[in-house]
């Protein structure tokens, strides 16, 4: 047996829905942005894969990109949290429906 | 070897979001991602993908882990999550379908690609001089975009300090939500868990 390309997709594919239910059921703001990151790791996993699979090193110059956004969100996010966990101690995400910190 | 390989990737990786998603301490569910992050980087290195795999490690998991790790404690909110509050009624069966369907639709999508059009790319680099490959790559064909991502990391870098800079003095106090007082929010509360 032989380890293809397809295994790697439908890893990916169970890593994607594992990470959206997480943005549906969980309430705490930084767990949310966790499973975002499990979201974005599986689709950086599917564009390695398919790099692999075609040859050359186009795949893995988007996951390059796809990595430096993520940080940016990531540091974003966070101050975003931070200023909003100032005013609302309990920070559920029930709590960010205004934005308005 | 490599299908056993990949087998206990698949198994660090796949229990290492289900503990994020189930972990009710923030600062587990950041360990578990550690997991998670470690086991792609695994995947990345059986992928010829040896540069990414460290940039993995590095960035992911020495950086944005520990991103988070301090944002739980400086807010103080590593408290245990009551996981059994279901905010909307009926949300976790309707996100058990809408789970299905992603999935569905995920796997769908990529098991067509995978037999789809092959197109032409650059040859195929060897795999032991993978990060000079990129190198060369990146300065080359892609200068502008990263001239860009530098541009983007310096807006991100400007955004989060003034956002999480904290107001000293006496300036103009920022607008007070008036919508709702906090007892109105505590009957709301008790009224969701009932």
């Amino acid at each position: 047996m032989e380890v293809t390309t397809t295994w790697y997709l439908v890893l990916a594919a169970a890593l994607f829905t594992t990470g959206t239910v997480g943005v549906l059921i969980r309430r705490n703001p930084l767990v949310l942005f966790m499973c975002v990151e499990l979201m974005l790791n599986a689709v950086t996993l599917t564009f390695v894969a398919f790099g692999s699979a075609l040859g050359g090193l186009s795949g893995q110059m988007a996951v390059f990109f796809a990595l430096v956004v993520a940080a940016a969100e990531v540091v974003i996010g966070l101050a975003i949290i931070v200023a909003i966990a100032r005013r609302h101690p309990t920070t559920a995400i029930d709590d960010f429906s205004t934005l308005r910190g | 070897m490599e299908v056993t390989v990949f087998i206990i990737c698949s198994v660090i990786v796949l229990s290492g979001a289900l503990g994020v998603l189930i972990a009710r301490n923030p600062v587990h569910a950041a360990l578990f991602l550690v997991e998670t992050l470690f086991g792609i980087a695994v995947l990345f290195i059986m992928l010829d993908a040896t540069f990414l795999a460290a940039v993995q490690v590095v960035v992911y998991a020495g950086a944005i882990v520990i991103l988070f790790l301090f944002v739980i404690m400086l807010l103080g909110v590593d408290k245990a999550e009551d996981l059994g509050i279901e905010p909307i009624s009926g949300q976790r069966p309707l996100t058990i379908i809408i789970g299905t369907s992603i999935l569905g639709l995920v796997l769908t999508t990529l098991l067509i690609s995978v037999n789809g059009p092959t197109g032409t790319l650059a040859p195929a680099p060897e795999p032991t001089t993978n990060t000079k490959n990129l190198g060369e790559t990146l300065f080359t064909d892609h200068l502008f975009a990263v001239e860009l991502t530098a541009l983007l990391l310096t807006v991100a870098v400007v955004g989060a300090v003034s956002l999480a800079r904290r107001i000293k003095g006496p300036l103009q106090p920022l607008p007070i939500v008036e919508a709702v007082s906090d007892e109105e929010i505590e009957v709301q509360e008790t009224k969701d868990v009932e």
